[in-house]
């Protein structure tokens, strides 16, 4: 129970016991593919054969191609990283849009739409993902026998895959953007209009510098989620596959230490956009 | 002026609701219209359709389709209750028992894992189960097997990474409504002479239950479509309902087959999240919104 009340010693040790298995249950994956990154064998697996850096840097000598030799990887790392970036692009904007006709719009039908933006949050990825294909491959038909027009980017690949990210990471920008919008103190805003701003100042000078703690927040997520995804990237990839898509391959095939190295590259990359976000929130205080 | 006023109004809902209804109605509404309507035709000749529920006749008299459907929808509703049973005492702790920095410490602690993507998650746990793996090798060096065991494809190591990927959404909706719970009700109900358990039924539990439910609602629409974990865990004897879609969409290209799949997922998944909230008489807005 809580601290204030008497608790017997054998409830103070489990708790702290509890705590500690759940932390190694948390870390224990990832410490393992952290440390296999760096094992001197050709798979991922123990005996420790001695450390080594082949895995990143590669060994001609011995066969290995390392992380940073591993072209289709690379490119698939490069991949992501396009998708994510206009996935983040178009969720801001739209979450931001979005986050003013909730907040600030009155209009008929208005509850019902803002139930259903959060509908693609109850849809599984997967099923996200064959209706986008099918709707997508349906309208590329018809274009094609209407007006005999080749549309490619309704085939699938990475526009399919930004458009079917963009479907349910939109919902989450607006969630995040407009609770943020709902606790702006309006006063500001009519204090402005009092003094003669027109509305485009009050926007640029008062709003949209209150939201940019949301606004960098939601596309940290957006980034983070496109980067991540795999279901519903899974059913719309065409020839470039994105990473989560190419190491879900080779993890199939049976996976090589470089599996571990650019799990390694993740876990670094991920660590390092967390404690930015979090110093900013702090120096914020 | 009065005039004009209302039409810049008029012009900025536009404006503004437009992209709105572009996503809503392009990628979520219209899209699963089509679905529905490619799940509801038969292919009678080349580019010929006639309409049927042939796909959903399948589904009930193949007995394997229907097997994994009930499946995936047990084993996913074993692994919500196991993930909120291990995140229960954990979010209890960060919220009741640590203090201060060390609460906030140990909150971020638990959700840095979910920083990093679900492929190198799962790699890890191949990692460690399989039978030429880190506890095989292990459970060897110990003296408890003489062979090394191989721990993967198993129902059990099935629901492990299931629990362990949808951990964070369970902790973080419980921690918030531990939160906001008084602890002076605690101490009250404790000076009163009840006991532990009766606290935590009659208390904890009551004012816990919206994040109880919201966290439940997630995880257990998380499991039901995840795809990773069932596939690279779960070995090729243990079929999740996912992979049959994809089986049907991707690999076979039997569009009609894999639609009606989908939509049999989507009711599922739909009437599930319907009843918890029943059960616990809470409104969908409402609790996504905790989420």
């Amino acid at each position: 129970m809580i601290p204030s009340l008497p608790r017997p010693l054998w409830l103070r040790a489990s708790t702290w016991l509890v705590i500690g298995a759940f932390l190694v249950f948390l870390f224990l994956p990832l410490v393992i593919v952290a440390i296999f990154a760096f094992n001197d064998a050709p798979y991922p697996a123990p005996p420790w054969h001695g450390f080594t850096l082949d895995w990143f840097l590669g060994n001609e000598s011995r066969g290995r191609t390392g992380l940073f030799q591993d072209t289709e990887l690379l490119g698939s790392i490069g991949t992501s990283a396009l998708v994510a970036a206009w996935v983040t692009v178009l969720s801001v904007l739209l979450g931001t849009t979005n986050a003013f006709l909730i907040e600030r719009c009155r209009f008929p039908g208005k509850q019902a739409l803002s139930l259903l933006m959060l509908a693609p949050l109850v849809i599984p990825g997967v099923i996200l993902g064959i209706s986008i294909l099918a709707f997508a491959s349906r309208l590329a038909d018809l274009a094609d026998t209407w007006w005999g027009w080749e549309l490619d980017f309704l085939r699938p690949g990475l526009p399919l895959v930004v458009l079917g990210q963009f479907s349910y990471i939109a919902t989450i920008a607006t969630l995040t953007i407009s609770a943020r919008l709902k606790r702006f103190d309006r006063t500001l805003e009519e204090a402005a209009l009092n003094l003669g701003a027109s509305q485009a100042a009050v926007l640029g000078t008062i709003i949209l510098p209150y939201l940019r703690p949301a606004l960098i927040g939601s596309a940290a997520i957006s980034f983070l989620m496109s980067f991540a995804d795999f279901n519903t990237t899974l059913m719309l990839v065409g020839s470039d596959a994105p990473l989560t898509v190419m190491m879900y391959g080779r993890m199939r095939e049976g996976a090589t230490p470089v599996m571990n190295a650019v799990s390694l590259f993740l876990m670094l990359a991920s660590a390092l956009l967390a404690l930015t976000l979090l110093r900013r929130s702090k120096e914020r205080r | 002026m009065q005039d004009s006023t209302r039409w810049q109004a008029r012009l900025v809902l536009m404006l503004l609701l437009a992209p709105a209804l572009l996503w809503l109605l392009g990628l979520i509404i219209l899209p699963h219209v089509d679905l529905a309507v490619i799940s509801l035709r038969e292919r009678a000749g080349p580019q010929e359709y006639t309409r049927s529920l042939a796909q959903y006749r399948t589904f009930f008299e193949e007995p394997l389709y229907w097997h994994v459907f009930l499946r995936t929808a047990v084993m996913s509703v074993v692994a919500t209750a196991l993930t909120l049973l291990v995140a229960f005492p954990v979010a209890w702790v960060i919220a009741k028992v640590a203090r201060g920095r060390a609460s906030a410490l140990l909150f971020l602690v638990c959700l840095i894992p979910f920083w990093v993507s679900e492929t190198v998650r799962t790699l890890g746990w191949m990692i460690l189960l399989r039978e030429s793996g880190v506890l095989p090798a292990l459970l060897v060096r110990l003296g408890v097997t003489p062979e090394p065991v191989e721990l993967l494809y198993h129902d059990a190591t099935l629901l492990v990474g299931l629990v362990y990927t949808s951990m964070l959404f369970m902790i973080v909706p419980l921690v918030s409504a531990l939160e906001s719970l008084d602890d002076a009700l605690i101490e009250a109900a404790y000076d009163l002479g009840a006991s532990g358990f009766s606290i935590l039924r009659t208390i904890v539990i009551p004012h816990a239950a919206p994040g109880i439910t919201a966290g439940c609602i997630v995880v257990f629409m998380l499991t039901l479509g995840n795809y990773l974990t069932p596939v690279l865990l779960g070995g090729k004897n243990s079929q999740w309902f996912t992979e049959t879609i994809y089986t049907q969409f991707i690999t076979r290209f039997n569009w009609e087959q894999g639609a009606a799949f989908g939509f049999l997922l989507l009711i599922l998944s739909t009437a599930i999240v319907w009843t918890g909230l029943k059960l616990a008489g809470q409104r969908f807005g409402e609790v996504m919104q905790r989420s």
